[in-house]
């Protein structure tokens, strides 16, 4: 607290408490769509074991998640079920989008595929690879958890954003 | 490994298995329906090849029939129902693969079709053809007639276009951020 007693100091302190509470409890709605999906069920399975870093409650309820791993491809029909469900989340949310197809449709430059899930919402950790290694995803868990520690997520800006009375575009 | 050289599968080379049968099925056929066979292709060399027949388009189920039912024939299980898009006129080809689950055998129908021109559904023949069918519109806009649900099967309903037609564009993207609305008749 500083010395003019002011309760700046003591929120962003709470902040950061609770950030580091979130960062240490990630729990991850898996939506595995393809190949990435078994790299993803490979780190969550014991040799690589992402409950080492607290993210071991998957939840295939997204109210009850707040980190999206997208795994896989996402075509054109799948795009609006995986609209809502990042809708149905609750504040704050995080997303990680796994391999090549999700973070930019890979090689599939086609009518039916979503080039790339940042057209349908906002991702803060891309991981490159067709499909990424276990190690991969696991660094994308890592740094994630500096983003959420550090405050830089997206949902964070928009959480700062509200905060400051300015509007937001839900995605 | 010559990798040039055809690996005989499913048993062997279909040629030398079938080839004998083959050749009476289509004289038979050709025979039966003279006016309504176009034309008769016989596999070339390839292992796993099969015949293929055109039939007019109005004929189409009285021929798929008798491929089912006929001794001989027999060909009781219908693969798929595809299309090709040929940029000649007529435009499209609706392809019929069948197969014969006794005898082993396979052989291809193949109707022409102009654009806006209706084929006789298979339905009757085969329930199976139903979603067959509704593919076939799905991704190349042929109606079929009498065909109790056209509904297209695999795109979203508020697509517009066919995408495998040729004229489709390959990045035609159209991209919905709504769910399309459940069916109300598949809720009952």
């Amino acid at each position: 607290m500083g010395k003019d007693g002011s309760v700046a100091y003591i929120t962003t302190k709470l902040d950061a408490f609770i950030d580091w509470g979130r960062k240490n409890s990630l729990w991850p709605l898996p939506f595995g769509t393809s190949c990435c999906g078994i790299e993803m069920m490979a780190t969550l399975a014991a040799d690589y074991d992402m409950s080492r870093f607290g993210a071991e409650a998957i939840r295939f309820s997204p109210r009850q998640a707040d980190l999206l791993i997208v795994a896989g491809i996402i075509n054109l029909k799948m795009a609006p079920v995986l609209k809502t469900v990042y809708d149905q989340m609750s504040e704050p949310k995080f997303v990680i989008s796994m391999g090549a197809c999700a973070s930019s449709g890979g090689i599939f430059n086609v009518y039916s595929v979503l080039q790339g899930i940042d057209k349908m919402i906002p991702v803060d950790v891309y991981v490159p690879g067709c499909p990424p290694s276990p190690e991969g995803l696991l660094d994308a868990l890592l740094r994630l958890r500096e983003m959420v520690a550090k405050g830089e997520t997206h949902s964070h800006k928009r959480i700062a954003a509200l905060a400051k009375g300015q509007q937001v575009n839900a995605t | 490994m010559d990798i040039r050289k055809p690996i005989p599968t499913n048993g062997g080379d279909w040629l030398t298995k079938f080839g004998e049968s083959w050749k009476l099925q289509t004289e038979k056929l050709k025979e039966k329906f003279r006016d309504v066979i176009e034309d008769v292709l016989m596999p070339p060399a390839y292992p796993t090849d099969v015949p293929i027949v055109f039939v007019k388009k109005d004929s189409i189920v009285e021929v798929l029939r008798f491929l089912k039912t006929t001794s001989g024939f027999e060909y009781e299980f219908l693969s798929d129902i595809t299309a090709t898009d040929e940029e000649t006129h007529p435009r499209f080809r609706v392809v019929y693969n069948l197969f014969s689950p006794t005898r082993h055998w396979r052989i291809r129908v193949k109707v022409c079709v102009a654009e806006n021109e209706e084929v006789p559904t298979a339905i009757p023949v085969w329930k199976g053809a139903d979603w067959a069918e509704r593919e076939v519109w799905d991704m190349y806009g042929i109606r079929f007639k009498g065909h109790p649900d056209l509904r297209r099967i695999l795109m979203d309903n508020r697509w517009e276009g066919h995408p495998l037609r040729k004229d489709y564009p390959l990045r035609g993207y159209q991209v919905f951020s709504e769910p399309e609305a459940a069916d109300p008749t598949l809720l009952e």
